[in-house]
C-alpha cells in the first residue's frame, strides 16, 4: 500500500479514533524490531498473575470494597506513569532512536461515559480488562479464548455501528 | 529467590512495574500504552469486511499484536515456573458473598466452578464467556481505552477524559459486582 500525503493522514486519523495506544514513530523498521515489545509483554504477563490482578476473586474484592489490592496496583501504576510522563516532557527526553516523543491528547465524547459502563459491567463478569484476558488464557484457562472471541466480536460490532451510536 | 517469586507479588511492585511500562514503551519506539486496541487490529486483519472504522493500515500498529502476545507468554511462564501452591486468600466479606452464589473453591486465581470447559454449552458459559466478553469488547472500543489505555497511560498524561472514562469503568463494575452478579447467580 503506497501512500500519497492526504491518504496517510487520513490513515492516521482513522487509527487515531477511540484509542488511546496509538504507534506515533513515522520510523519504518523491519518487522523484527517489533520483538521488543513482546518482552515487555513477557514482563508485563507474569506481573498480572503473580499479583492476581488476572484473579477473578480480586476483581471481585475490589467491587466489594473489601481489599485494598487492586486499587493499590492501579493508584501506584498511575503515580509511577505521571512522574515519568512529566520528566520526560521536562526534559525533553527522546526514543532510542532519537525521535522527539509524542503523546497527543485524547479528545472527550460522550462514548468514554457510555462505553465506560458497559466495560465496567463486563469486567466485573469475566474479572478481566483486556489486558488479563491474555494472561488468563496463557495461565492455563483455556476457556478463556471463548471470552476473547466474544471480545473481539463484540469489537467489531462496535466498528460496524460506531455512527449510529450517540458520540 | 524462586520461592520468594511464587508467592503473592505485592501491589506495590506491581504497580511500579506497570507504571513502568509507560515510559519504556515511550522510550523503545513512541508507542502508547494500551492493550485493548490489540482486540480492534485483529478485526483490521482480519474482518475488516469494509468498515470505514476497520479501514486503516494495521501494520503500522502490529507492535501491540506483539505486546499482547508476550503478556499471553508471560501468564504461560507464570503458569509454568511461578505458581503458587497456596490457594487464593479471599476476604472474609467477599468469601461470604462468594458462598452465596456457590462458588467455595479458591485453590486457583479463577473460581473453577464457573471458569472451565464443562460449562461450555450452559448458561453460565453464555453469560460469563460470551456476554461478558461481548461487553468488555464492545465498550472498551466504545470508551477508547481499556484499563492500560485510560486508566493508566491516559490518567499519566493528566487527561480529562480518561479520568471520565475511569470513573465510568468503576461505576459499571460496582453496578455489576453488587446488582447484577447476585442477579444472575439466583437465576443459574
Amino acid at each position: 500500500m503506497k501512500n500519497t500525503a492526504i491518504e496517510e493522514l487520513i490513515d492516521t486519523d482513522i487509527r487515531h479514533s477511540d484509542t488511546v495506544c496509538t504507534n506515533e514513530s513515522a520510523l519504518q523498521h523491519p518487522w523484527w524490531y517489533n520483538f521488543k515489545y513482546m518482552i515487555g509483554g513477557i514482563v508485563l504477563g507474569i506481573v498480572f498473575v503473580k499479583a492476581e490482578i488476572i484473579s477473578w476473586f480480586r476483581i471481585q474484592e475490589m467491587f466489594h470494597l473489601t481489599s485494598f489490592h487492586m486499587y493499590g496496583v492501579i493508584g501506584t501504576a498511575v503515580v509511577v506513569g505521571l512522574c515519568a510522563v512529566q520528566l520526560i516532557k521536562k526534559l525533553n527526553i527522546k526514543s532510542i532512536y532519537g525521535e522527539k516523543i509524542m503523546i497527543p491528547p485524547n479528545q472527550f465524547n460522550k462514548g468514554q461515559i457510555y462505553g465506560g459502563l458497559i466495560f465496567g459491567l463486563g469486567w466485573a463478569i469475566t474479572g478481566a480488562c483486556p489486558g488479563p484476558l491474555f494472561a488468563q488464557l496463557g495461565n492455563g484457562f483455556g476457556i478463556i479464548s471463548v471470552t476473547l472471541l466474544s471480545a473481539i466480536a463484540g469489537t467489531w460490532v462496535y466498528g460496524k455501528f460506531r455512527n449510529k451510536l450517540p458520540h | 529467590m524462586l520461592e520468594l517469586l511464587r508467592q503473592p507479588w505485592h501491589w506495590s511492585v506491581a504497580g511500579l512495574i506497570i507504571g513502568l511500562t509507560v515510559p519504556t514503551l515511550l522510550i523503545l519506539g513512541n508507542k502508547r500504552f494500551g492493550i485493548s486496541s490489540s482486540l480492534r487490529h485483529v478485526c483490521a486483519a482480519c474482518f475488516p469486511a469494509n468498515i470505514p472504522f476497520f479501514k486503516y493500515d494495521w501494520k503500522k500498529e502490529i507492535w501491540n499484536l506483539f505486546f499482547v502476545i508476550g503478556i499471553f507468554l508471560g501468564g504461560l511462564i507464570a503458569h509454568l515456573f511461578l505458581q503458587n501452591p497456596e490457594p487464593v486468600q479471599v476476604s472474609e466479606s467477599t468469601s461470604q458473598i462468594l458462598a452465596g452464589y456457590g462458588i467455595n473453591d479458591f485453590s486457583q486465581l479463577m473460581p473453577i466452578e464457573i471458569f472451565n470447559w464443562e460449562n461450555l454449552f450452559t448458561l453460565k458459559s453464555l453469560i460469563f464467556f460470551v456476554l461478558g466478553g461481548f461487553l468488555v469488547g464492545f465498550g472498551t472500543r466504545y470508551a477508547g481505552g481499556c484499563t492500560s489505555g485510560h486508566s493508566i497511560m491516559g490518567l499519566s498524561n493528566l487527561q480529562l477524559s480518561s479520568l471520565i472514562a475511569t470513573i465510568s469503568f468503576l461505576v459499571g463494575g460496582f453496578i455489576s459486582a453488587n446488582l447484577l452478579l447476585p442477579l444472575i447467580f439466583k437465576f443459574l
